[in-house]
C-alpha cells in the first residue's frame, strides 16, 4: 500500500515547486508590471522607449545613408549645420557653428566677386565652431602620464574581459576642433570606405577627385603591402591635404566648391559631414578589437546630446545622455502655423530632456503595435491594418482619432511628407514615351484614367495627398489650391479639385491614335507595368491598376519582380511602366526637379542616373540649370512653374501621390513635432515619467482566474486518477489469480 | 573508438564539400555579386566604382568554380569557391557581406537560441517521459484511448496556431507575460516562459506517443511478466525495470537531436523576437547575405554530422553488444 | 470559355489515374485486398478515410480551369472592360459557388452578421456627421429583424438537415441494392455465410461520417447564399470561400510531393541496397549530404532561385494563376526533392534484408536480370514502408506549407492557401476587438484535414508494419 503514498508524495513535490515558481514570480515583480519587457528601473527613470526594425548594418556617419540608421546616429554625431525643429518652411540654423557659414564668391583667379556676378567660378565657405565643445568620453583619447596613448596599441590580452567599448577603465574626451571636420571629409573621399555620396561630392569639392584618387591608389598599395584589410589598417589621411578643403586656425575651416551650389548648405545638415577624431580611427582598426565587432562602424563617437553605449541590432540599442555635452536650448521661437503652443512651454530649457532612449528590436508589426497600446513603447506609427483602429477618416478627408484611442489619451500628428511616390512612363519606350503630340496624349489619357484619390482612399486610407508636379507641400515651388493644380489631368469646379472625366481621356486615346484602345493595326493596345510589388495586399493593388487601363479598352499585362530585378530593370531601361518614389535628401526644389532632368536620364548615365523615366526636353534642361543655382526668389518661382507646365503637358510621370506621415504618441510624451528632415529630435522630447507608470499599471493588470483555474484541474485530477490506478492494480491481481487458478 | 571517430571525421570532409557545393550553386543562381553589392551599398547614388570596389574588396570579383584566366593549378584555386571553402573548413567564418565578424555575431546569439532550446527540450523531455509513464500505467483503458487521440489532436495543430493563440491569452488578454524580447540573465525568464511553454506542448502529442510505444514494448518482455509474477506493482516495475531499460533507445533518439539544438528555432525566435541563431538565418536569406548563409548552412551540416557519430558512440556506450566498426 | 490545363492539374488528374490503377491492382490481389478490409475495419480509419476523400473530392473539383474567352477586337470598351474584370482562370468550383466569388463587401465583417464589424463616419442628408455600423451590401439582407438571427439560421438549417436525410437514405438503399444483387444468385448462401461481426466493415461509422460531412457541406452551401458564414476578410472577399480554395493548395502538396519524391526514393533506395558498392556509396553520399543542410535553408533558397528564374521569363506566363501555379509546382518540387531520403533510407536497409533472403539468392542463381529480380521479388516487399511513408509525409507536408509561407518561401501570395490565411490573420489578432474568424477557419480546415490524415496514417502503420504492434 505504500506506493500510492510514495506518488501522491511526489505530486506534492511538483505542486509546491509550481508555487515556488510562481510565487517568486509574482514577488519579483509586485513592483511593475508582469508584462512589462523592461527592467523596473528603466520604467521609473526618463527613458524614451522606441523600437526598430530593421538592423542598422552601418553606423560610421560617411557610409549610412539609411533612416533607420541616422535615427540614431544623428543622436550622436552632430554636423555643421541643423534645421530648426519648429519652423517651416524647413530652415538652416548653426548646430555646432558660432554662426551661419560666410560665404565668398570667387573668380577663376580667386578673387572675390559679387553674388550675383556671372564669372563665379568657386564658392568658399567659411565654417567658425563654438568653443568648447568636447566629444563624450571615450578610450580612444585615453593617454597615459607620458601623454601616449593608452590603448592605441592593444594586444590580445588586453582586450580579454572587453566586450564594448565602455568596458575600458580608461575614458576621456577632448575638444572638438575644426580638423576633425576637416578629417571627417578625408574620409569620406577613401574609395575603399564607401560613402555613398563621394562621387557627387566630386563634382563639387575643389581637389575632391585629386585628393581621393592619390589616397585610394596610396592605401590600395599600403593594404597589399602589409597584407591586412580595410577594417585593420589604420592609415594617415592627416598627412595629405584637399586643395579645396583647408583648416584656418583650432576653430576654423574653408570648404571651396566650384561655381556657385547654393544646396551644398543642406548637406551639411547631413552625418557625412559630422566631426570625427583621427584618434577613433587610429583606435578601432585594431585587429584585436575588429574580431570583437567593435569598429567605427558599430561604436560612433561624437559631440551630440547622447552616446551609444550598448549597441546590439539584434536585441537592442541603448543611448544614454552625454554628460560632456555643452548647454543647448530648446528653441524659443519658430513655432509652425496650427502648431500646438504647447510646443514652446519649454523654451530656453538646457537639452536633452531624456536621459536614456531604448531602441528594441520588433521586427514584427503584431507585437510593436500590441506594446504600443499597453504603453510600453511611447510612440508608434500606424500600419494600414491597424488604421482604422486608430484613426477615423471623414469624407472630405480629415483624420481623427478613434473614441478608444481618445479615451486612452493618445495623441496624433499627420503631415505630407516631402516625398513623391510616382507612377512613370519610360521616355525611351517606343509606345508610351516619345514626344510627338500623339505619344503625348497617350500618356495624357492613361494619366487621367489611373484615378489616384482613388487609390489613395483605397490602398493608404486617406493617407496621401494627390501631386500635380514632382515638387511636394513644405517645398519652394509648390503652390497649394486652385494655381497649383495640373491643368492637364485636373479642372478645378466648385471650390475643388477634380479630374477630368473619363471621356476626355477617350478622347485623348482616339487622338493619340487609340480609338476605344485599339491601334492602327486593329489590335488592342497592350502595355506593360512593372513591379516589385508581391505581398498578398499587393494583388489587389494591381487588379486595380488593371482596371483603370481597362477603362479605356488597355490591356494592361502586369510583371512582377523581385526588387533587385526591378531595379535592374529600371537601370537598364527595359520597364515600359513603373513606380518608384523620391524621399527629399533636403528640401528644395532642385531636389525633385533633377529627376526629370536630361543629363540624370538612366539611358545616359549607364544606369547610374536617377531620372528613371528618361525623360529629356530640352527647355525643361535650360531652365533646370538656371533654376539649380538660384536662391529662392520670386524669379526662380516663375521658372519652377515654367518648368512644372512643360513636365505636365509631357506627362513623363502619371504624378502619383505625396504620402503622409501619421504618428501616434501617449499623453506623458511631449515636444513631439514632426519634421522629417531632421533627424537629431529626440533631444527635444520629454517625458512625464508618473504619468507613464500610473498608466501602464492601469493598463496592465493581469487576468488571474485562468491559472487558478488549471491548477484547481491539476490537484483536482490527482484524487481520480489513483483511485483508478488502485482500482485498476486490485483488479489486474484478481485476474493474474485466476489465471494461475 | 578513438580510431572510428577519426574515421567518420574524415567521412565527413567530402560530404561537407557536397555541401558547400550546393549553397554556393544555388545562391550565385540567384544573386549576381552585383546584386549583393547593390543591397549592402544601398539603393541611392551608387556608381559602378563603388560597386567594382566593393566586390574586390569581399573576395566576390573571382569566379566561382573556374577561374579562366589563370594557369595550371590556380584555375581551380583562385575561385570563390575554394578560397571560401577553405576558410569554412578552418572554422574562420570571416565577415558578412554588412562587415561584422561572423564568428563574434555566432557567439552571442549562441546564448539565446539554447536559452529557448535547452528549456524547452528538457522540460519537454521530462514532461514527455512523465506522461508517457503516466499512460502506461493505465494501458488499455478508456482513459488511454483518449489521451492518445488527444495526443494526435495536438499533433495535428499547425505550431504556428499555437504560437498566435499562446501570444493573444497569455500576453495579450491576460498580461501574464511581455509579447516578445529578450534579456540577459534572470530578467529574462519571463521573456522566455512563454516560447518554452508553447514549444513543450506543441512537443508533447508526438512525443508522448513515441515514449509510450517504447515503454510498451518494454512492458511486453519476459523479465516484466516474471517481476510482476513475483507480485511487484506496475509502478514498481516501471520505475525499476521499465524506465531503465526504455532508457536505451530514447537516449540514442534523443543525442541526435542535441548538436542542432544550437541552431535554434526559426520560427520560435522570429515570432518572439528572440536574437538567436534561428532569425540570425532567416535575417541573413531575406537580406541575401552569402557571407552568414555559407557560414549557417556549413555549420548546420558539420552540427548534424556531429549528431550521427554521437549516436554511435552513443549505442555502445549503452549496449554492450553493438561495436564501432 | 476553354479549357485550361495548368501544371499541377495535369499532376493531379495524372496521381488520380494512377491511384485507380492501384486501386484495380488491389482487387487483384487477394493479400493486398486483405490488408486494406484490415485498415478500414476500425471505425476511426473508416472515418478518416471519408473524410480524406471529401477534401481530395474539393481539391479535384478545384483542378478543373476555364477561361473566358478572349474578347474579340471588334467588341466594344464596355465589354471588354468586363471582361477583364472577369478575366482570369476559373475552376469548377468557382462556377458551383459564385455566389461565394463575386458577393464582396467592403471590408470585415463578422460570421452571420449584417453589418460591418467597425464603425465608420456617414454623413446624412443635413450634413450631420455619425459613427455608424454600415450595413452590408449581401451578407444577412434577406433579414428582415423579426425574428433574432440564431432563429432565422436554426430555420434554414431545416432544409439541409432534410436535404441530408434524403441524400444519406438514397446512399443507404444503393448500398444494401447492390449487396443484395451480388448475393442474389446465392441467396442462402449468404444467410448462411453470414459473415461474423468481426469481419464486417464498421458502417455504422461510416455513414454517421458521411451524415455530418454531407450534412455541414449542404448547411454552409445553402446559409452562404444569404449570410457571410465565415465572416468577411480585409477586403471584404469570403472567408469561406478562401478555406476551401485553400484545400486544394494543401492536399495537392501533400499529395504531389510525394508523387516527386517516390521515384527518386524507389530507385535510389533499391539500387543502393540491391547492388552495394560504389553504387551505394554514391548514394549514401547523397542523401547524407542533403540531409545535413538544414532543410529550410535549402527550401528557402531553391524557392528564391525559381522567384529569379520567373522574374527573369516573365513572358513565359500568360496570367497570374498561371505565374502562381507555376510556384506552387516548383515548391512541390523542391519539397520533393528535399524528402526523399528518409525514406530512400529506409528502401536501402529493407532491400539489404531483403535481397539476403534464399529466394532472391537462389534467383540470382539461376541468372535472372537484377531488374527482374528487382521488379518480382523486391519491390513488391517495399510496397508496406512506402504506403506507410507517404501517409505519414502527407500531414506533415500539408503542416510546412503554412510556416513556410510564413517564413515567406511558400506559395504565391496570391493562391489561396490556409497559410497565407494565418499570415494575415496573426495582424488581425492584434486588432481590438480581435477579427478571430479568418485564423478559425484556417485552423479547423486544416485541423480536420491533418487530424484525419494523421488518424489514418496510425491504422495504416499499425496493420502494415509488422514490428509496430501497438
Amino acid at each position: 500500500m505504500a506506493t500510492p503514498f510514495y506518488s501522491l508524495f511526489t505530486y506534492r513535490i511538483f505542486d509546491k515547486f509550481l508555487m515556488i515558481l510562481f510565487l517568486s514570480y509574482v514577488t519579483n515583480s509586485t513592483a511593475s508590471n508582469w508584462n512589462t519587457p523592461y527592467s523596473e528601473e528603466q520604467v521609473r527613470s526618463a527613458t524614451l522607449f522606441s523600437a526598430f526594425s530593421q538592423s542598422p548594418k552601418h553606423l560610421d556617419p560617411v557610409v549610412s545613408y539609411n533612416s533607420n540608421e541616422w535615427a540614431v546616429l544623428s543622436q550622436v554625431y552632430e554636423p555643421p549645420l541643423q534645421y530648426h525643429y519648429l519652423k517651416r518652411p524647413y530652415t538652416l540654423e548653426p548646430l555646432t557653428l558660432q554662426k551661419m557659414p560666410d560665404i565668398r564668391y570667387l573668380d577663376k583667379n580667386h578673387h572675390p566677386v559679387s553674388s550675383n556676378s556671372s564669372n563665379i567660378a568657386f564658392t568658399e565657405y567659411l565654417f567658425t565652431l563654438k568653443e568648447g565643445i568636447q566629444f563624450h568620453l571615450h578610450p580612444a583619447f585615453a593617454k597615459d602620464s607620458k601623454g601616449a596613448f593608452l590603448y592605441h596599441q592593444l594586444d590580445e590580452q588586453a582586450v580579454h574581459s572587453i566586450k564594448s567599448v565602455m568596458d575600458f577603465t580608461h575614458q576621456t574626451s577632448r575638444e572638438l576642433l575644426a580638423e576633425d571636420y576637416v578629417y571627417a571629409l578625408k574620409r569620406m573621399a577613401l574609395r575603399q570606405n564607401h560613402s555613398p555620396i563621394l562621387d557627387s561630392m566630386m563634382q563639387y569639392i575643389v581637389g575632391f577627385k585629386a585628393f581621393s584618387d592619390l589616397v585610394t591608389e596610396q592605401y590600395k598599395t599600403a593594404l597589399q603591402a602589409e597584407d591586412k584589410r580595410v577594417q585593420t589598417l589604420y592609415f594617415d589621411l592627416n598627412q595629405f591635404e584637399i586643395s579645396g578643403v583647408q583648416v584656418v586656425d583650432k576653430y576654423r575651416y574653408k570648404i571651396t566648391i566650384k561655381e556657385k551650389y547654393p544646396q551644398f548648405l543642406y548637406w551639411l545638415t547631413m552625418n557625412f559631414f559630422a566631426p570625427i577624431p583621427w584618434e577613433a580611427e587610429a583606435f578601432y582598426k585594431q585587429a584585436v578589437l575588429v574580431e570583437k565587432n567593435i569598429t567605427l562602424d558599430t561604436t560612433p563617437i561624437g559631440t551630440g546630446p547622447y552616446q551609444l553605449v550598448e549597441n546590439n541590432p539584434n536585441k537592442r540599442m541603448r543611448l544614454l545622455a552625454n554628460a560632456n555635452y555643452r548647454v543647448e536650448l530648446y528653441p524659443s521661437d519658430g513655432l509652425a502655423e496650427g502648431a500646438d503652443p504647447a510646443l514652446l512651454l519649454d523654451a530656453g530649457k538646457p537639452l536633452p530632456f531624456v536621459k536614456e532612449v531604448i531602441y528594441s528590436l520588433e521586427k514584427e508589426s503584431v507585437p510593436l503595435w500590441n506594446k504600443f497600446l499597453q504603453g510600453y513603447y511611447d510612440a508608434s506609427g500606424v500600419s494600414s491594418d491597424s488604421f482604422d483602429q486608430a484613426v477615423s477618416v471623414s469624407s472630405s478627408g480629415a483624420m481623427n482619432l478613434t473614441d478608444e484611442f481618445k479615451e486612452k489619451g493618445i495623441q496624433f500628428l499627420n503631415m505630407t511628407q516631402p516625398t513623391i511616390i510616382y507612377f512613370g512612363f519610360n521616355m525611351a519606350d517606343p509606345v508610351v514615351g516619345g514626344y510627338t503630340e500623339k505619344q503625348k496624349k497617350l500618356r495624357q489619357a492613361l494619366s487621367i484614367a489611373i484615378n489616384f484619390e482613388e487609390y489613395i482612399s483605397i490602398f493608404l486610407n486617406g493617407r496621401g495627398e494627390l501631386a500635380q508636379g514632382p515638387i511636394p507641400p513644405g517645398i519652394f515651388g509648390y503652390t497649394e489650391g486652385e494655381p497649383g493644380i495640373n491643368r492637364v489631368i485636373f479642372d478645378w469646379k466648385a471650390g475643388r479639385i477634380q479630374r477630368k472625366p473619363l471621356a476626355k481621356a477617350k478622347q485623348l486615346l482616339a487622338e493619340a491614335g487609340y480609338p476605344n484602345g485599339i491601334g492602327e493595326d486593329g489590335k488592342p493596345l497592350t502595355l506593360h507595368y512593372d513591379t516589385a510589388a508581391t505581398g498578398p495586399d499587393s494583388q489587389s493593388m494591381l487588379n486595380w491598376y488593371r482596371k483603370q487601363f481597362a477603362q479605356l479598352g488597355v490591356e494592361l499585362v502586369i510583371r512582377s519582380t523581385d526588387y533587385n530585378r526591378f531595379q535592374d530593370k529600371v537601370r537598364k531601361a527595359k520597364v515600359q511602366m513603373f513606380s518608384w518614389g523620391w524621399n527629399a535628401d533636403y528640401p528644395d526644389p532642385e531636389n525633385f526637379l533633377f529627376l526629370l532632368n536630361g543629363a540624370n536620364a538612366t539611358i545616359h548615365t549607364n544606369g547610374s542616373g536617377i531620372n528613371s523615366a528618361n525623360y529629356d526636353n530640352p527647355e525643361f534642361n535650360r531652365l533646370f540649370q538656371q533654376m539649380k543655382t538660384m536662391e529662392n526668389t520670386p524669379e526662380r518661382f516663375e521658372i519652377i512653374q515654367q518648368m512644372l507646365k512643360i513636365a505636365q503637358e509631357d506627362a513623363p510621370w502619371a504624378w502619383g501621390y505625396y504620402p503622409k506621415s501619421l504618428s501616434l504618441y501617449h499623453s506623458w510624451l511631449h515636444n513631439v513635432w514632426p519634421n522629417p528632415l531632421a533627424n537629431n529630435t529626440i533631444k527635444y522630447r520629454r517625458i512625464d515619467v508618473n504619468e507613464r507608470l500610473e498608466k501602464q499599471a492601469e493598463w496592465n493588470q493581469p487576468v488571474m482566474w485562468p491559472f487558478v483555474v488549471v491548477i484547481l484541474l491539476i490537484i483536482g485530477s490527482i484524487y481520480p486518477l489513483m483511485r483508478a490506478y488502485r482500482q485498476r492494480q486490485t483488479a489486474v491481481v484478481i485476474s493474474n489469480k485466476q489465471d494461475k487458478v | 573508438m578513438f580510431e572510428y571517430i577519426v574515421k567518420r571525421l574524415l567521412f565527413a570532409v567530402p560530404i561537407l564539400i557536397g555541401v558547400n557545393v550546393i549553397t554556393f550553386s544555388l545562391f550565385f543562381m540567384v544573386n549576381t555579386p552585383d546584386d549583393m553589392a547593390r543591397a549592402q551599398l544601398g539603393a541611392k547614388q551608387t556608381t559602378p566604382e563603388m560597386i567594382q570596389s566593393w566586390k574586390v574588396e569581399n573576395g566576390y570579383d573571382k569566379p566561382l568554380f573556374f577561374n579562366g584566366d589563370a594557369s595550371g593549378l590556380d584555375k581551380i584555386q583562385h575561385t570563390l569557391f575554394v578560397q571560401e571553402s577553405l576558410k569554412l573548413f578552418a572554422f574562420d567564418f570571416g565577415q558578412s557581406d554588412s562587415g561584422r565578424q561572423i564568428s563574434a555575431d555566432i557567439q552571442e546569439r549562441m546564448g539565446p537560441s539554447l536559452a529557448i532550446a535547452l528549456p524547452t527540450f528538457i522540460i519537454g523531455l521530462v514532461t514527455n517521459i512523465a506522461l508517457a509513464l503516466l499512460i502506461v500505467l493505465f494501458r488499455g483503458s478508456r482513459l488511454d484511448t483518449i489521451t492518445m487521440m488527444v495526443a494526435v489532436a495536438i499533433m495535428s495543430v499547425s505550431g504556428l496556431f499555437y504560437i498566435i493563440a499562446g501570444q493573444v491569452l497569455f500576453s495579450k488578454t491576460w498580461h501574464w507575460v511581455p509579447i516578445s524580447g529578450y534579456a540577459e540573465g534572470w530578467e529574462g525568464i519571463k521573456f522566455l516562459i512563454l516560447p518554452v511553454l508553447i514549444g513543450v506542448f506543441a512537443g508533447i502529442g508526438a512525443g508522448m506517443r513515441w515514449y509510450r510505444s517504447i515503454f510498451l514494448e518494454e512492458m511486453s518482455k519476459d523479465y516484466v511478466r516474471t517481476a510482476k509474477a513475483k507480485g511487484l506493482t506496475d509502478i514498481k516495475v516501471l520505475f525499476g525495470h521499465v524506465l531503465h531499460n526504455g532508457m536505451l533507445p530514447i537516449l540514442t533518439g534523443v543525442v541526435v537531436v542535441i548538436p542542432t539544438l544550437f541552431m535554434g528555432s526559426l520560427i520560435m525566435e522570429s515570432f518572439f523576437g528572440i536574437p538567436g541563431l534561428g532569425s540570425y538565418t532567416i535575417d541573413a536569406i531575406n537580406a541575401q547575405d552569402f557571407g552568414i548563409v555559407k557560414a549557417m548552412v556549413f555549420l548546420g551540416s558539420v552540427l548534424y554530422i556531429i549528431g550521427l557519430i554521437l549516436t554511435d558512440i552513443s549505442y555502445t556506450l549503452f549496449d554492450p553488444r553493438v561495436k564501432l566498426s | 470559355m476553354s479549357f485550361v490545363w495548368l501544371w499541377t492539374d495535369i499532376l493531379v488528374w495524372t496521381l488520380v489515374l494512377v491511384l485507380i490503377g492501384a486501386v484495380r491492382s488491389i482487387r487483384r490481389s487477394e493479400q493486398i485486398r486483405k490488408q486494406w478490409f484490415n485498415i478500414l475495419k476500425s471505425p476511426v480509419a473508416m472515418s478518416a478515410a471519408i473524410v480524406l476523400s471529401f477534401y481530395l473530392l474539393f481539391a479535384l473539383l478545384d483542378s478543373v480551369h476555364f477561361q473566358y474567352t478572349q474578347p474579340t477586337s471588334d467588341s466594344s470598351t464596355e465589354q471588354r472592360s468586363l471582361a477583364v474584370h472577369e478575366q482570369g482562370v476559373l475552376s469548377l468550383l468557382d462556377i458551383l459557388v459564385p455566389h461565394l466569388r463575386t458577393q464582396t463587401e467592403r471590408t470585415y465583417s463578422a460570421p452571420f452578421a449584417t453589418h460591418e464589424y467597425s464603425t465608420s463616419l456617414s454623413y446624412d442628408e443635413s450634413g450631420v456627421v455619425s459613427q455608424v455600423y454600415r450595413p452590408l451590401q449581401f451578407g444577412g439582407q434577406h433579414w428582415t429583424g423579426k425574428h433574432s438571427i440564431l432563429d432565422d439560421v436554426m430555420v434554414k438549417t431545416a432544409i439541409p438537415f432534410l436535404f441530408t436525410c434524403i441524400i444519406i437514405a438514397i446512399i443507404f438503399a444503393i448500398h444494401l441494392g447492390w449487396g443484395f444483387l451480388k448475393t442474389r444468385g446465392n441467396y442462402i448462401d449468404y444467410y448462411e455465410n453470414q459473415p461474423d461481426p468481426k469481419d464486417e466493415l464498421p458502417w455504422g461509422a461510416a455513414y454517421f461520417t458521411l451524415f455530418v460531412l454531407i450534412f455541414l457541406f449542404s448547411w454552409f452551401f445553402y446559409l452562404s447564399h444569404y449570410y457571410h458564414v465565415l465572416g468577411t476578410d480585409k477586403v471584404g472577399q469570403d472567408v469561406l470561400y478562401q478555406a476551401i480554395k485553400s484545400i486544394r493548395t494543401g492536399v495537392l502538396i501533400g499529395l504531389l510531393t510525394t508523387l516527386v519524391m517516390l521515384p527518386l526514393a524507389l530507385i535510389l533506395g533499391i539500387s543502393a541496397g540491391y547492388f552495394k558498392g560504389w553504387v551505394d556509396d554514391v548514394i549514401q553520399y547523397l542523401y547524407t549530404t542533403l540531409n545535413s543542410i538544414p532543410g529550410v535553408l535549402l527550401i528557402a533558397a531553391a524557392v528564391l532561385m525559381m522567384q529569379v528564374m520567373i522574374a527573369n521569363n516573365s513572358d513565359w506566363f500568360g496570367s497570374t494563376e498561371e505565374r502562381a501555379d507555376l510556384r506552387l509546382l516548383f515548391l512541390i518540387f523542391i519539397l520533393g526533392l528535399t524528402s526523399w531520403t528518409g525514406l530512400c533510407r529506409l528502401l536501402r536497409a529493407e532491400t539489404l534484408k531483403i535481397s539476403q533472403v534464399e529466394y532472391v539468392t537462389a534467383a540470382k542463381a539461376f541468372g535472372l536480370s537484377p531488374f527482374r529480380i528487382i521488379q518480382k521479388h523486391i519491390t513488391p516487399n517495399l510496397m508496406h514502408l512506402v504506403l506507410i511513408a507517404l501517409v505519414l509525409d502527407f500531414s506533415g507536408l500539408v503542416l510546412a506549407e503554412a510556416v513556410l509561407s510564413y517564413v515567406g518561401v511558400g506559395v504565391d501570395p496570391t493562391t489561396a492557401s490556409w497559410g497565407n490565411m494565418i499570415n494575415q490573420a496573426r495582424l488581425e489578432m492584434a486588432r481590438e476587438p480581435m477579427v478571430w474568424w479568418s485564423l478559425f477557419s484556417a485552423f479547423a480546415f486544416m485541423f480536420t484535414l491533418v487530424l484525419a490524415a494523421n488518424l489514418f496514417s496510425d491504422r495504416v502503420q499499425t496493420v502494415l508494419d509488422p514490428r509496430r504492434k501497438h
